[in-house]
């Protein structure tokens, strides 16, 4: 199959842009990627680059307070926005006849978000709201995604809650946000990605109508927020309120996706060929013949593969019954994880990984929502949306031994071990 | 923060020299191609719907088995659980395939085959390139006519079931949901979305073989195929593999509900709960009443999407939820309205006063004509948009066809949107939005909430 059309170019603002036109359906869908994620985020004021998107809905100069959301649903659409550690994105999915509302839409807040204090304190409530509601609330809430990070890593950046604590949340001013807003909401820290059913020039041409007078701004030098792997086995446990049964999440490093895209991928394999499917090797030796798990899971990144740069998580999870314990687990991954950095996975269990992972992708691709999201972050973290379509042949690509190196980097004296214990010792 | 010493203030940022800008009209909207499709039934008495959409190289299938319990009542039956682990070892193995050999050969095609059940029907849900195709329906055709349910895997599963429905129920939201169910329907069967550990644990594989042999029937079925494929020769495909299905009688049906009734709510203690859940319940309408199109918008003013009355309020205005809806939900010849909220416990009897109050004002404060605009616009464009790709068309065709509705309905439902009235919408808001219309629960730390709750009244404490 030919790839699909991408076309890209940048306004004299810095602003880049990536055109992907498919006429399939009459629908397009619109996404602003900004350089920023919640590992911006000075200590003292965690969660606030997820709270500053939740602002960014609260109306700009043209359009008032609860505005935003109107238009797009008047026009037929849908829309959402999301923090992540390395980026913050805002989209909307709309019939094609409403093309222009949402570059309109993007544009005014890219220029000129109002940003008040009555809105601000509305808005810290409902962000506390979320978090009550799906992590606080709930069962296994935050875990793995905010539990591990701080075993795995030792830096605030990369090891804080990116949901925020309520305290840190209430201390944030008006000033905050403006500064946050002038340091990085710049155009040339943004990519802009339209896909779906438009015409290439006159689309163009309405994103220069519209996006053309953002005066462009500094883009902020994106710091290094590498760090060491663990040297040695770092361990933690945590308490969860609501949990009816323990779990465990294995923390492992992985290559920096941006450089060594190759080698990140053969972890993509990996995590493939760990647990995807009743044949894969966790389930069928952990869930199938020891019965010692309810589920386990494997992946690389804690938002999804290639959603950061580096440092970057290859996680394992799993959650079992309390009277199986967490050494037991452990045991049996590492169990099955040596057998495969010696003999590597069979030219079979690569096959059923690369071909379903063929078929992810068109499915992937053909929600609008998520080419236009995927495109978006693949521009913006790797310059080169287009790795979104090359993704199944570099897959196909990847070797057994490469596999087996994966599995063998996988080493017990470099990882993290997260243990969540239920409140009621799981027999409630 | 780490920001510049200089920024611009708040007031800055907010103004341009420009000052407003006005907003885009629409464009022109591009109509959607005619769906090519074929709906038919085949001889063993399964209805086959097959839909072209060429988008990807994928083909998209469900199938639908009406699987309701025969019984009345729901006290002392055996049907939930044998059911659950039906559905979690139907795929384990046949003559000819194990488990694994399942999750090869799908997995070679970049397929995938899933069952699930609930009370109203056994569920298969697959995908694969669609070159592969005729292995997916393969391997369907194997499961549906020769499941063996090994020994050893209907004792595992049975197991993990145990954990898995103990990890379901310390969910909030699974909770609210059962709490809700037998508050409404009582042991009807329709309530028991989940069976008992005890009850799933005495679950014999010859007790899942009869049931397989009894329940999982062709006939009152609906298999939907999307993809990019020649409707009638993914009919021909699924005739190939699913025609020599067969088996006596016909898939078993939910019985009709019993009408909810407005009433107290009921609250429902979870210890140690920060958050509470709001459940509320009132009759709608099916969608093949004439009223439908109407309710359909009156539900989206009330609060079926975010631009609507009760996100504005008690989310934008009050900030006192992150998630806050109403939706109906299809039964068999009936339909119900559900509204849900979850907020913090010190906030939850003040969101319920607002909830109710917003629902007091759908009759009595009508919908405006630009309400009912923006909701109809909203109505025909995410029909668009949530039926645009494969997966999506499929699973609306399957939840359809369960209505026994189809392709037709699907494109002929925007003109119905577009011919509702500003006074049919106040009409059925009258009706249908009238808080004395409305039962359900709360789920919360009832210790904390029983004095609010007790002073706002409509609340039986525990």
């Amino acid at each position: 199959m030919a790839l699909p059309e991408l076309h890209r170019f940048t306004l004299p603002n810095g602003l880049r842009v990536v055109f992907a036109p498919d006429r399939s359906a009459p629908v397009v869908g619109v996404s602003v990627h900004y350089d920023v994620g919640f590992r911006s985020e000075p200590e003292g004021r965690t969660g606030f680059a997820h709270l500053f998107e939740h602002l960014m809905f609260q109306g700009s100069e043209s359009l008032e307070k609860l505005a935003h959301f109107r238009h797009v649903q008047s026009s037929g659409g849908t829309f959402n926005g999301s923090t992540h550690p390395d980026y913050t994105d805002y989209y909307e999915v709309l019939p094609s006849a409403a093309l222009e509302r949402a570059l309109f839409l993007e544009a005014d807040r890219m220029r000129a978000p109002k940003i008040t204090e009555e809105n601000l304190r509305n808005q810290i409530d409902v962000v506390k709201e979320e978090i009550r509601l799906n992590v606080l609330n709930r069962p296994y809430g935050g875990f793995p995604w905010i539990l591990l990070p701080p075993v795995l890593f030792q830096t605030f950046p990369n090891a804080h809650n990116g949901y925020g604590d309520f305290t840190d949340l209430e201390n944030a001013t008006v000033d905050d946000c403006a500064a946050f807003f002038d340091t990085y909401y710049a155009p040339g820290n943004a990519v802009l990605t339209v896909a779906g059913d438009f015409d290439h020039e006159e689309a163009k041409a309405l994103v220069e109508k519209h996006f053309g007078d953002v005066p462009a701004r500094p883009v902020p030098s994106r710091p290094s927020f590498a760090e060491a792997a663990p040297r040695g086995e770092v361990r933690a446990e945590h308490t969860d309120q609501h949990a009816p049964m323990p779990a465990i999440a294995l923390g492992y490093r992985v290559p920096d996706p941006v450089n060594e895209v190759e080698g990140y991928l053969a972890y993509l394999v990996l995590a493939g060929v760990l647990t995807d499917g009743d044949g894969s090797r966790l389930q069928q030796r952990l869930v199938h013949r020891d019965g010692i798990v309810v589920d386990v899971g494997a992946g690389c990144g804690l938002f999804g593969p290639l959603e950061a740069r580096d440092p970057d998580t290859f996680s394992i999870t799993a959650i079992h019954p309390s009277e199986v314990t967490a050494e037991q687990v452990i045991a049996a991954v590492d169990e099955e994880l040596l057998r495969l950095a010696e003999e590597g996975p069979t030219a079979q269990e690569l096959a059923k990984v690369t071909a379903r992972w063929v078929s992810t992708m068109h499915r992937e691709h053909d929600r609008l929502t998520s080419r236009t999201l995927g495109l978006g972050s693949a521009e913006l973290l790797f310059g080169r949306a287009e790795l979104l379509y090359e993704l199944p042949e570099k897959l196909s690509g990847i070797t057994t031994d490469e596999v087996a190196a994966a599995a063998k980097a996988l080493r017990p004296d470099s990882r993290a071990v997260l243990i969540l214990n239920p409140a009621s010792g799981g027999n409630e | 923060m780490s920001a510049p010493t200089k920024h611009r203030s708040a007031e800055e940022i907010g103004r341009t020299a420009l000052g407003p800008r006005p907003f885009p009209e629409l464009g022109e909207q591009r109509a959607a191609a005619d769906l090519d499709s074929v709906d038919t039934t085949l001889a063993n008495g399964l209805r086959v719907i097959a839909v072209r959409r060429s988008s990807v190289p994928l083909v998209e299938l469900r199938l639908r088995i009406p699987f309701a319990d025969p019984a009345t009542s729901s006290t002392g039956s055996a049907h939930a659980a044998r059911a659950e682990v039906l559905a979690n070892t139907v795929l384990t193995g046949t003559a000819t395939r194990s488990r694994v050999d399942v999750d090869t050969e799908l997995a070679l095609v970049g397929g995938e085959l899933d069952a699930v059940v609930d009370p109203e029907r056994l569920a298969f849900s697959g995908n694969a390139l669609v070159t592969g195709l005729d292995t997916l329906l393969d391997v369907l055709r194997d499961a549906l006519t020769g499941a063996t349910y090994p020994n050893e895997e209907v004792e595992r599963e049975r197991g993990r079931l145990v954990e898995r429905i103990r990890l379901a129920r310390s969910q909030p939201n699974v909770i609210a949901r059962e709490a809700l169910q037998r508050h409404l329907y009582g042991d009807h069967p329709f309530a028991k979305e989940m069976p008992e550990a005890d009850e799933v644990a005495v679950v014999t594989r010859d007790d899942v073989r009869a049931l397989h042999a009894a329940a999982v029937l062709p006939r009152g079925a609906v298999l939907v195929v999307v993809g990019d494929l020649a409707p009638d020769a993914a009919v021909r495909a699924v005739e190939g593999a699913l025609g020599g299905w067969t088996g006596e009688g016909t898939a078993v049906a939910l019985s009709p509900l019993p009408v909810v009734r407005g009433g107290d709510l009921l609250l429902v203690h979870r210890q140690g709960a920060v958050q509470s859940q709001i459940r509320l319940a009132a009759r709608g309408l099916e969608r093949t009443d004439e009223r439908y199109p109407a309710l359909q918008l009156a539900n989206l003013v009330y609060g079926g999407f975010f631009s609507s009355r009760l996100v504005e309020n008690i989310r934008e205005d009050k900030g006192y939820t992150y998630h806050a809806r109403s939706h109906p939900e299809f039964t068999p010849g009936g339909a119900t309205l559900l509204v849900d909220a979850d907020t913090a416990s010190e906030v939850t009897a003040a969101a319920l006063l607002e909830t109710r109050y917003e629902l007091a004002r759908m009759g009595l404060v009508p919908p405006t004509e630009a309400e009912v605009d923006t909701t109809r616009r909203y109505a025909i464009g995410s029909l668009l948009t949530s039926t645009s790709s494969q997966g999506g068309l499929a699973s609306f065709l399957v939840n359809l066809a369960g209505l026994g509705l189809g392709v037709d309905w699907f494109l002929g439902h925007p003109e119905r949107l577009a011919a509702v009235t500003v006074e049919q919408v106040a009409e059925v808001a009258l009706e249908f939005f009238a808080p004395s219309a409305f039962t359900g629960v709360v789920v919360g730390d009832a210790e904390q909430l029983s004095p609010k709750l007790r002073a706002l009244g409509g609340v039986t404490l525990p």
